[in-house]
């Protein structure tokens, strides 16, 4: 099969995101994920199998099988704003690692372009897939969730050894790396965690930045459109306080640290 | 953290003036209009344009005065904050019936006291046949009157009824000679003409009026001077005392010297502003470069250290208060159109100078600090953007659109400087231009550009099209055939394009014919001064004394016409979905959807008054039947209905929508606007210019929606038509970027009156300086691909329909409406769904 010819499964392209890397950028959602973390904002984006989600009482396909030349259209739409901004694409998802061969044809025709890549993953799979993304790729958005790997895998469904691993290897390649962390109560929203996260990032070579994203609910109709749970009906948000003080902790590391993307 | 600059302390003053103003409901006041009477009354026998300058100076002369507390900068038409006067020469009748209701209406609700009311009843009938707005009627040819008042198609209704306004003087001319020089320059032409010229009796005639105007004007700056003086001898506070008095030392100077300083080029700018809109009803009396002319008294106190920068801001701020102390008061269907006691006075910094380069200074950063400083409708405030715009300066303006007034709007030099040369300005000219009102680029002090001339309603020709030319029973339209008849989709397009050109023919002699009455019966002496070249040719602007001579009138509708075109062009002709025929009937039904609200009570009426004309009885019971069958469509069998509303939903999902980045559908959207544009280009108007037209509807879309039946992009009757050249509300999917691509490939540098872009964000898009920056490389972007204007409301939903709930909690709230911002509270409930529905950018 031709290299151009490889599909993808994605389920949007959401176009003048500003909180996903630098500049106004768009956005290509991955289908498809390891992990199940239970305060997931994209559940449509967990499952692999093109499924029905209910959106305002209407039912709407989630998921879509395309090559790179399809979408390259409407990812070089906006070009003119990511040229006034330093922009670009972003890929994200589910984890775009589960797609690498079609992720890595598509930062590839991004480049090609002149444009500037991104992507979102939590990098839990092998690192010869991650490889096949690095030389297309400019920045690498990281999440790291939780130092303890038991209470990794009892959240997300994985243990962190493997992405602990990946994140010194993505670091030596020279990529540029930045480490995230989703701010989530009851999970990781305590001083001790979010030092671990912040020294552990400060001792990878080259990563300057440590972002802290605050938790959110603004997914969390899309679990009944699915016919799902959500788990975290409980959990408010953190309060700016909250994360005003989580922020002072993680600038301990000597990283600089910003709440938000 | 956030780097913006200029952020200068607020003097404490700004809040006392901003109470003292808002303090009350505004009030109608009486005296102009008795002062313009009893002049009119002495001075029958005398040529039109030496009655106009009596008419102004006996005003100036005893119309009440006052100095409100705590001001630096002082001149108020009214005793009442706020208040207005009245312009009976103009037209009357709509107050005289609204006098007992002017007060409790909902859309700017103006006091009027049982005096005021008994002292406009006493003199309006005097004015009976004497207004222009009366011999606009009678000069109008009888298809146009009726296309314009019985059909709706266009409505001139502003010029019709109002002054024209729509205009920059010359402010830096004033500034430095002040209207001594000004009478100089009158005299001298005066000295130049012959007793034995052929038009020597029409040229001096308009020299005298020019010189007794501007010796009102200084007059009238003096009883300000004596005033002051008056209060600080009564004055126990020391500090006030001194305010006064150079208040007193102010007045005396300015505006009949030039300013020597700038607090007196302050003062000097506001008298000139004030009268301009005491001589005339017209709005939109735009201060235009204010940073330019401004700027060389600033610069000269400051290098002098005569003045601090923290001072020249308190000036600024006191200004921009003073802008809002203006106010007009328009008849009840106008008041919904314009919502928002809207004055239109368009202030605007940046941009390049007459050579090209950049024109950036202090006050161009210190006016937008201002409108941060005095977050009120007024003034507009406007900012040129081009490739060399300072980033600095951007990012200042996109703080000032965080806060949510709607303020400031961008424009675009790369765009509007070809679009207006190719209209004849020159190159330096074109540099120079400034903008009017809501969006209408002019080059100040040459121009009498008639913006605003008319709104054209791009549906009705639409509508023309499926009824053969009729309109309520009535063939006002070309006979385009029947629609069952037409075979393919050009037919259909080009019987547009031909009902469309016809009444761009009557909107021409309708504005043609309203020209002509202010020519003949509203010439303006005192404006026409301070606009080159009319002391030159010896006539006032209206009858063409200017160099730049315009009318734009401007279109609007261009979404729902693509849309709908495009869902013929597919539905109909390319899958045969649906017949035109069972399009017509379908639009005819509201798609199976009833007319509810207000407006099935306006039809019900309608159909009655009609019944009750063919001499049938109308009772009760045939009323109730009217209404019921307006809402619940009791004739329509179940299946027709059902078949009706398919056809909506065809339409509304299978159909592309313009505003999605679609590059097929986005070009014929050009196509469109270029029926329009192309069409109005053709026409001349008497004052020796051409027709050049806009594309913006301000806020019409919703009034004249309100009159526009179901159109064949799956709008409801009566509902309100896309805002703007922005995608119809709620159709684009998207986002800002998509909707800006979109957009950015109509030929907007055709419609050379200006084009109208609303786009709404959440705040959240512009939080910090990240926020800022990409926000500024979004207008950036933009602009790159030719657009022409963008303005933004950044305000949460939430936030409105708590206000819309709570009004008294939101007396301040502005937003911005179209090409202007208002009071969110004052607007209608229709337009303030209509903004809350407008979608938002919020990710």
């Amino acid at each position: 099969m031709q290299r151009e010819q490889i599909k993808g499964r994605i389920f949007n392209i959401q176009r003048f995101s500003i909180h996903d890397g630098p500049g106004i950028r768009t956005i290509v959602f991955f289908k498809g994920c390891r992990m199940r973390c239970a305060w997931c904002c994209n559940p449509e984006s967990q499952n692999r199998e093109i499924e029905t989600i209910i959106e305002k009482d209407k039912e709407k396909i989630v998921g879509q099988d395309v090559t790179v030349w399809d979408i390259m259209p409407e990812l070089l739409a906006d070009k003119a704003y990511y040229r006034r901004s330093e922009g670009g694409i972003t890929l994200s998802g589910g984890e775009v690692l589960c797609q690498a061969d079609f992720a890595g044809e598509l930062l590839k025709a991004c480049k090609a372009e002149g444009l500037h890549t991104a992507i979102e993953s939590a990098a839990s799979l092998p690192f010869s897939e991650i490889e096949k993304l690095l030389p297309y790729l400019d920045l690498y958005l990281m999440d790291i969730k939780h130092m303890d790997s038991e209470k990794h895998k009892e959240y997300t469904g994985v243990g962190n050894e493997l992405i602990l691993e990946n994140a010194r290897k993505i670091a030596q390649s020279g990529v540029e790396l930045i480490i995230r962390t989703p701010v989530i109560p009851t999970f990781n929203d305590t001083a001790e965690d979010i030092r671990a996260i912040s020294a552990l990032a400060s001792t990878l070579p080259g990563v300057r930045e440590h972002h802290l994203l605050p938790y959110h609910r603004l997914g969390s109709d899309k679990y009944q459109g699915l016919g799902r749970n959500y788990a975290l009906k409980e959990i408010e948000p953190p309060s700016k306080e909250r994360m005003e003080y989580l922020l002072s902790v993680a600038q301990t590391s000597g990283l600089k640290c910003k709440i938000g993307g | 953290m956030e780097n913006i600059k200029y952020i200068i302390e607020k003097s404490s003053r700004i809040k006392g003036l901003i109470d003292t103003l808002y303090e009350k409901m505004p009030e109608i006041e009486s005296a102009r209009g008795k002062l313009v009477t009893e002049s009119y009354k002495m001075t029958e026998n005398l040529p039109i344009i030496r009655r106009r300058s009596h008419a102004f100076a006996h005003i100036l002369k005893s119309i009440p005065i006052v100095i409100r507390e705590n001001e630096l900068i002082v001149g108020s038409a009214t005793v009442a904050p706020r208040g207005c006067q009245v312009f009976p020469e103009y037209s009357y009748e709509w107050l005289l019936s609204e006098l007992d209701t002017v007060s409790t209406r909902t859309a700017d609700p103006f006091y009027i006291s049982e005096k005021t009311k008994e002292e406009l009843r006493e003199i309006y009938p005097w004015w009976q046949g004497k207004t222009t707005s009366d011999l606009a009627k009678a000069n109008m040819s009888r298809e146009a009157y009726e296309a314009f008042v019985e059909h709706s198609i266009f409505t001139p209704g502003n010029y019709f009824y109002n002054g024209i306004g729509h205009v920059c003087v010359d402010y830096g001319k004033v500034l430095k000679i002040g209207y001594r020089g000004i009478i100089a320059e009158a005299e001298a032409a005066l000295n130049k003409l012959d007793v034995s010229d052929s038009d020597y009796v029409s040229r001096s005639n308009f020299l005298y009026a020019v010189i007794e105007s501007c010796e009102a004007v200084i007059e009238y700056a003096r009883r300000y001077s004596a005033l002051a003086k008056e209060l600080a001898a009564k004055e126990a506070n020391g500090e006030r005392k001194r305010e006064l008095e150079a208040i007193s030392k102010n007045c005396v100077r300015v505006p009949e010297f030039g300013a020597t300083s700038f607090y007196e080029a302050c003062q000097s700018f506001w008298f000139i502003q004030l009268l301009l809109q005491v001589e005339s009803s017209g709005h939109s009396i735009s201060p235009g470069r204010f940073d330019q002319y401004m700027y060389p008294y600033y610069k000269k106190d400051l290098d002098a250290g005569k003045i601090t920068r923290e001072r020249a801001q308190e000036l600024l701020d006191c200004i921009w208060v003073k802008f809002n102390d203006i106010n007009k008061v328009r008849d009840a269907a106008s008041a919904d159109g314009f919502a928002g006691y809207g004055m239109f006075q368009n202030l605007i910094v940046g941009g390049q100078d007459i050579h090209g380069m950049d024109a950036t200074n202090d006050l161009s950063y210190m006016c937008i600090e201002a409108a941060m400083h005095v977050p009120l409708p007024q003034p507009s405030i406007s900012i040129r953007v081009w490739n060399g715009s300072p980033e600095d300066l951007l990012i200042k303006a996109a703080a000032l659109t965080r806060l949510g007034t709607g303020l400031p709007a961008y424009y675009n030099d790369e765009i509007i400087i070809p679009s207006i040369m190719a209209r004849g300005l020159t190159l330096e000219d074109a540099r120079d231009y400034c903008i009017i009102g809501c969006v209408e680029p002019q080059k100040a002090g040459k121009t009498d550009g008639w913006h605003d001339a008319a709104f054209f309603n791009m549906c009705r020709p639409m509508e023309l099209v499926f009824s053969n030319g009729y309109d309520k029973g009535k063939k006002i339209g070309p006979d385009t055939g029947d629609v069952n008849d037409m075979k393919t989709f050009e037919e259909l397009y080009n019987a547009y394009k031909t009902q469309q050109s016809y009444m761009i023919k009557l909107l021409v002699n309708a504005n043609n014919a309203i020209d002509m009455a202010h020519a003949v019966r509203c010439p303006l002496p005192f404006q026409s001064c301070m606009v080159e070249d009319c002391i030159g040719r010896g006539k006032s602007l209206q009858e063409g004394g200017a160099i730049y001579n315009f009318t734009g009138p401007q279109g609007f509708g261009i979404a729902n016409n693509t849309d709908g075109l495009i869902a013929i062009k597919k539905l109909v002709f390319e899958e045969g979905r649906f017949t035109l025929g069972e399009l017509k009937e379908a639009m005819r039904a509201n798609f199976g959807y009833g007319v509810h609200g207000a407006a099935a009570e306006r039809l019900t009426t309608e159909i009655a008054t009609e019944l009750v004309s063919q001499g049938l009885s109308v009772n009760e019971d045939v009323i109730r039947t009217i209404y019921d069958e307006v809402t619940n469509q009791t004739s329509l069998s179940p299946e027709q209905k059902s078949r009706y509303k398919e056809i909506k939903r065809l339409i509304d999902e299978e159909a592309p929508k313009y505003g999605n980045d679609i590059y097929d559908v986005d070009m014929f959207a050009r196509d469109v606007a270029n029926t329009y544009t192309k069409e109005v280009e053709k026409y001349k108007n008497p004052r020796g210019g051409v027709f050049q037209a806009g594309l913006y509807p301000v806020s019409a879309n919703v009034p004249l929606g309100a009159s526009t039946g179901a159109t064949p992009d799956g709008r409801l009757a009566y509902t309100p038509l896309a805002d703007g050249i922005g995608p119809a509300s709620g159709r684009d999917k998207k986002g800002p970027t998509a909707t800006a691509n979109s957009v950015a490939k109509l030929e907007q540098s055709v419609a050379s009156n200006g084009t109208l872009l609303n786009q709404k964000f959440h705040p959240s898009a512009l939080a910090g300086m990240s926020g800022l920056s990409k926000f500024v490389a979004l207008i950036r972007s933009y602009f790159d691909q030719k657009g022409m204007h963008v303005q933004f409301n950044v305000v949460t939903k939430e936030t409105l329909l708590d206000a819309q709930k709570n009004p008294e909690k939101y007396k301040t709230l502005v937003v911005r409406v179209a090409g202007y911002s208002a009071l969110f509270t004052t607007l209608s409930r229709s337009l303030q769904d209509d903004i809350i529905n407008r979608t938002e950018q919020g990710f």
